[in-house]
C-alpha cells in the first residue's frame, strides 16, 4: 500500500513537473545563461559564470536593463556535459517571448547548438571558442565566433616564437610540440598548425591530453626526451594546473610555454606557485578591477548583497571573460533595439545588432571599459571580427598577469583559406545554399 | 478488485502463450500504446522530445540490448558505450557514402556492423566470467572509442573529429538535421524501439532465450543439456549489440545530430545503461523501460523542482540533485534488490488481492 502510493507520487511528479517552466514578464530581455559551476570543469566555468551575470546584474542596477528593458538572466547548469546543455537550451529557448541569444560556453555545446539555434533564429555568441570556420556568416548566418579564434591563435603564436627566434626563416627546423584536450576542443588548431609547419618548416609534435587531464605523466615526458623549442596547449579545466606543474617539474622553460586564452587564468597558475613565473597566455581583454565598469559592478550589485561570486575574485582574467561577453551580447541587443526601433526584439533581429556590431575605442570609454578590449567590427561575411591576439605573462611574485606584447594579426593567407574550405564543406554535407551579404 | 481475473479462461494453447495474458494488461498496454502513437505526437513540442522523449526511447533501447546481454545470459558488459559509438559511427559511414540509401536501412545495417564488433569482443566470455569478463568489455570500450578519436577515416577527417548527422528522410519525412519536425522524429524512435521490444519479448521467450537464460543461471548444468555455449553466448553477443548499435544510431542522428566520442560515447555512457538495467530489473523487458525512464527522468524532474519550483541556485541545485539521485537509486535497490521491474510485479500481485493485499 505505502509503495503503491509511493509510486503513484513519484509518477505524477515524474510526469507534471517539467511542465511547470517559469513564465516571465513578456517585456524582458531573455538570456540564457547554460553556465558550469559544477563538475571537471567548475573551477575555470565559475569566474566566468559569475562575470556575466554581475555584468547583466549591475546593467539591470544601474540602468533598469538595456535602453530600459529589464534583462531576464536565466542560469542553466550544465556541468560541460553535451547532453544537459541540450535539454537547457530546449527549456530556455521559450521562456518570456523567447530567448535572445545563446553563449554556449563549451565547443561541444556549441556544436549542438549551431543548427539548432539556426533552425529557431536565435543568434550563438560563442565567444572565441566553437566553430572556427562558423567566422563566415554566408553559411553561418547565427553564428558569431568574435573576437578572435583558436586559428588565429595558433597563427599569432608560431609568429610570437618566430619573432623570439629572431625571423620567421629561423623556425625552419625547429620543434613545436602541441598538448591539446582530446576533443573538438583541443583538435581546432591542428589543421592550422600543420598547414604552418608546412610554410615555415617547422616540425610539429601533436600529444594529446584525455579528458578530464589529471593524468600527463606519460605527455610531459616525451616532451622531456623531445625537448621541443616550443610548447602550445589547448587546455581547460583542471588539465591547465596538471600542465604547467608537471612542465615546471622537467623544468621546462615558461617563457617557451604559451597556453590558449582558456589556458591563461589565476586558477591554473598558482597550483604552480612560483615555478609558473613567465608562463605566457593568448588574451583579448585585460585583467585587474581597475575599470569603472568593476566599480559599478562592486557598487550597484555586490554593495546591494546581490554579488554572484566574491568580492575579491573580480577582476580575474576569467571573470573579466565573462563581462567582455556580456558587454559584447548588450551591445548587439541595444544595437538591434536601435536598428528595429523596438524595445523587445527577438532573436532575428539581435542576429541583426550582432551582425552590424561596432565596438569602438569611444564606445568602450562611454561604457566604463576604456582599454579593457580592443575595437570590434563584425560584419555579414565576417563573423570574427579583427581576430587580434595579444599574449600576457603570469608574474608569479606579483601575483598577476601582464600585456607582453601588441595585438597580432593572424597568417590571414593560410586562415582564410582553410575557413572557406571548412565551411564551404559543411555547406555541402548539409545542404546549405551560402547567402548573399548585399 | 482491480485485477479480477475470475472468468478469463485460456482455451488455447496459443491465448496461454500469449505475451499478455490477463485481459487488463492486454488492455492497459494497448492504451499506453494508443496514447503514445496517436495523441503525444499532437502535443509534442521541441522540449519534451529533444529533453525527455526521444532521449527516454534512445536509453530504453540501448538498456533492452544490454539488458539481453546482462539479464539474460548474465554476460556482464562495460562496452555498451563503445558499441553504441560503433553504431553511431556505422551510420554516419553508411548515410554519408551513399547518401540515398534509406534511413531504415542504414539503421538496421550499422545495428550488424555492431553486432559483428559485439561478436568479436564476446569471444572471450567463452574463457572468462563474471568480473573479468567486465574488464575485457571494459577494454572494448576504451579500444572504440580510441579508434574512433584516433583515426581520421571514421569521421571523414573533420578538423575537430566531430561527426555531424546530415539531414535525411523516410517516407519522405524528415527525420535527421534541425529542421526535422520533433513528432516525426519521436514517432520514428517510438516506432523502433516498439518493433525492438516486441522482438525482444518474442526472442527471450522462445529456444534461443531459454538457452540463454540456461547458460546464466548455470553454464554447466546448460552445457549438460545440449545448449552449445558458444552458440548460446555469441548469439547473445550479437542480438544484444544489434540492440545497442541501434540505439547509438538513433543516438547520433535522431537525438543529438552531432557528437564526438570522447564525450558521446565515454565510460560514463557504460554505466549509465548499466545503472538502467540495475535499477530497471535485470531480466525483464518492462525494466528497461522504467531504468530508462526513472535514469532520465529523474534528474531533470529534480532539477525543475529546485531550480523552477523552489529558486535554488542553479550550481547548488545540481550538487543537491546529484546526491538525491544517488540516494534515491540506493532507496530503490533497497526496497526491491531485482529493480522497479519487480516492484511493478509486487503492485501488481497487490492489486489482483485488492482489497486485502498480503
Amino acid at each position: 500500500m505505502r509503495l503503491k502510493l509511493l509510486t503513484k507520487a513519484l509518477a505524477v511528479a515524474a510526469v507534471a513537473m517539467p511542465l511547470t517552466t517559469a513564465v516571465a514578464d513578456a517585456a524582458e530581455l531573455t538570456i540564457p545563461g547554460t553556465i558550469y559551476r559544477t563538475g571537471p570543469y567548475a573551477p575555470n566555468g565559475i569566474p566566468w559564470a559569475n562575470g556575466i551575470a554581475d555584468y547583466y546584474a549591475m546593467l539591470n542596477e544601474r540602468d533598469g536593463g538595456i535602453e530600459g528593458t529589464k534583462i531576464n538572466y536565466v542560469e542553466c547548469e550544465t556541468a560541460y556535459n553535451t547532453k544537459q546543455g541540450v535539454e537547457c537550451y530546449e527549456n530556455t529557448k521559450g521562456i518570456g517571448s523567447g530567448a535572445l541569444v545563446y553563449q554556449p560556453m563549451s565547443t561541444g555545446i556549441t556544436y549542438q547548438l549551431i543548427p539548432k539555434a539556426t533552425e529557431d533564429k536565435i543568434p550563438v555568441f560563442s565567444m572565441g571558442y566553437g566553430r572556427t570556420s562558423a567566422a563566415n556568416g554566408k553559411v553561418f548566418p547565427y553564428v558569431f565566433n568574435m573576437p578572435a579564434t583558436y586559428w588565429d591563435q595558433a597563427s599569432v603564436f608560431v609568429k610570437y616564437a618566430g619573432e623570439k627566434e629572431g625571423g620567421m626563416d629561423k623556425l625552419k627546423g625547429k620543434k613545436i610540440a602541441l598538448v591539446y584536450h582530446n576533443s573538438a576542443y583541443g583538435k581546432e588548431p591542428i589543421r592550422t598548425l600543420e598547414e604552418l609547419s608546412k610554410k615555415h618548416g617547422f616540425e610539429l609534435m601533436l600529444l594529446a591530453v584525455d579528458h578530464p587531464g589529471q593524468e600527463q605523466k606519460a605527455t610531459w615526458l616525451q616532451i622531456r626526451r623531445e625537448r621541443p623549442d616550443w610548447v602550445f596547449m589547448w587546455g581547460w579545466g583542471v588539465m591547465n594546473q596538471v600542465a604547467i606543474k608537471e612542465a615546471s617539474s622537467i623544468r621546462y622553460p615558461m617563457d617557451h610555454f604559451i597556453g590558449v586564452w582558456w589556458s591563461g587564468s589565476e586558477n591554473d597558475v598558482t597550483p604552480a606557485g612560483e615555478d609558473a613565473h613567465g608562463y605566457l597566455s593568448a588574451t583579448f581583454h585585460a585583467s585587474g578591477d581597475n575599470f569603472r565598469a568593476h566599480d559599478d559592478i562592486k557598487k550597484f550589485v555586490y554593495d546591494k548583497g546581490k554579488g554572484h561570486g566574491d568580492r575579491d575574485r573580480i577582476g580575474e582574467v576569467l571573470y573579466n571573460r565573462g563581462i567582455v561577453a556580456a558587454m559584447w551580447t548588450s551591445e548587439a541587443i541595444r544595437n538591434a533595439m536601435r536598428i528595429h526601433n523596438t524595445k523587445n526584439p527577438t532573436g532575428e533581429q539581435v542576429r541583426d545588432g550582432f551582425e552590424s556590431l561596432n565596438v569602438d575605442a569611444k564606445r568602450l570609454a562611454v561604457l566604463g571599459l576604456e582599454g579593457f578590449t580592443y575595437p570590434l567590427q563584425v560584419t555579414c561575411e565576417n563573423h570574427t571580427g579583427p581576430g587580434k591576439v595579444a599574449l600576457q605573462q603570469w608574474d608569479a611574485k606579483k601575483g598577476e598577469w601582464s600585456l607582453v606584447t601588441d595585438f597580432y594579426s593572424s597568417d590571414r593567407d593560410v586562415i582564410d583559406k582553410l575557413i572557406a574550405e571548412d565551411s564551404m564543406a559543411y555547406a555541402k554535407e548539409n545542404n546549405i545554399t551560402p547567402r548573399t551579404c548585399n | 478488485m482491480f485485477y479480477r481475473e475470475a472468468g478469463q479462461f485460456k482455451t488455447s494453447y496459443k491465448a496461454d502463450q500469449a505475451i499478455f495474458t490477463i485481459t487488463q494488461d492486454k488492455f492497459f498496454v494497448g492504451a499506453f500504446l494508443v496514447i503514445a502513437f496517436g495523441v503525444v505526437p499532437f502535443f509534442i513540442d521541441d522540449y519534451w522530445a529533444n529533453a525527455i522523449l526521444i532521449h527516454v526511447l534512445v536509453y530504453a533501447l540501448a538498456g533492452l540490448g544490454l539488458n539481453i546481454l546482462t539479464g539474460y545470459c548474465g554476460q556482464v558488459s562495460l562496452g555498451t558505450g563503445g558499441f553504441m559509438a560503433v553504431g553511431a559511427y556505422a551510420s554516419y559511414k553508411l548515410t554519408t557514402s551513399f547518401p540515398e540509401m534509406n534511413f531504415i536501412i542504414v539503421l538496421l545495417l550499422s545495428g550488424g556492423v555492431t553486432a559483428c564488433v559485439g561478436m568479436f569482443f564476446g569471444l572471450p566470455s567463452l574463457r572468462i566470467k563474471g568480473f573479468y569478463l567486465a574488464v575485457a568489455t571494459l577494454a572494448a570500450q576504451f579500444f572504440l572509442v580510441w579508434l574512433f578519436n584516433k583515426v581520421g577515416w571514421f569521421f571523414n577527417y573533420s578538423p575537430t573529429g566531430m561527426i555531424v548527422s546530415p539531414p535525411r528522410e523516410v517516407f519522405g519525412f524528415l527525420i535527421t538535421g534541425p529542421e526535422a519536425s520533433p513528432a516525426v522524429r519521436y514517432l520514428f524512435c517510438l516506432s523502433v524501439v516498439t518493433v525492438f521490444a516486441l522482438a525482444a519479448k518474442n526472442i527471450v521467450r522462445g529456444r534461443i532465450g531459454r538457452s540463454w537464460m540456461a547458460i546464466r543461471d548455470m553454464d554447466i548444468a546448460a552445457e549438460l543439456i545440449g545448449i552449445r555455449p558458444l552458440e548460446a553466448k555469441l548469439s547473445a553477443f550479437a542480438v544484444s549489440s544489434f540492440y545497442v548499435g541501434v540505439a547509438g544510431a538513433l543516438y547520433f542522428n535522431v537525438w543529438l545530430g552531432s557528437a564526438e566520442p570522447t564525450e558521446a560515447f565515454d565510460i560514463f555512457q557504460s554505466f549509465f545503461v548499466l545503472f538502467i538495467v540495475i535499477i530497471g530489473g535485470l531480466g525483464s523487458i518492462l525494466g528497461s523501460f522504467l531504468g530508462a525512464a526513472f535514469m532520465v527522468l529523474v534528474p531533470i524532474t529534480l532539477k525543475t523542482i529546485m531550480v523552477d519550483g523552489m529558486g535554488f541556485a542553479v550550481g547548488a541545485a545540481k550538487h543537491v540533485e546529484v546526491m538525491l539521485l544517488g540516494a534515491l537509486i540506493i532507496f530503490f535497490l533497497i526496497v526491491e534488490p531485482h529493480g522497479l521491474a519487480r516492484l511493478w510485479q509486487i503492485l501488481k500481485e497487490k492489486l489482483r488481492r485488492w482489497p486485502f493485499p498480503y
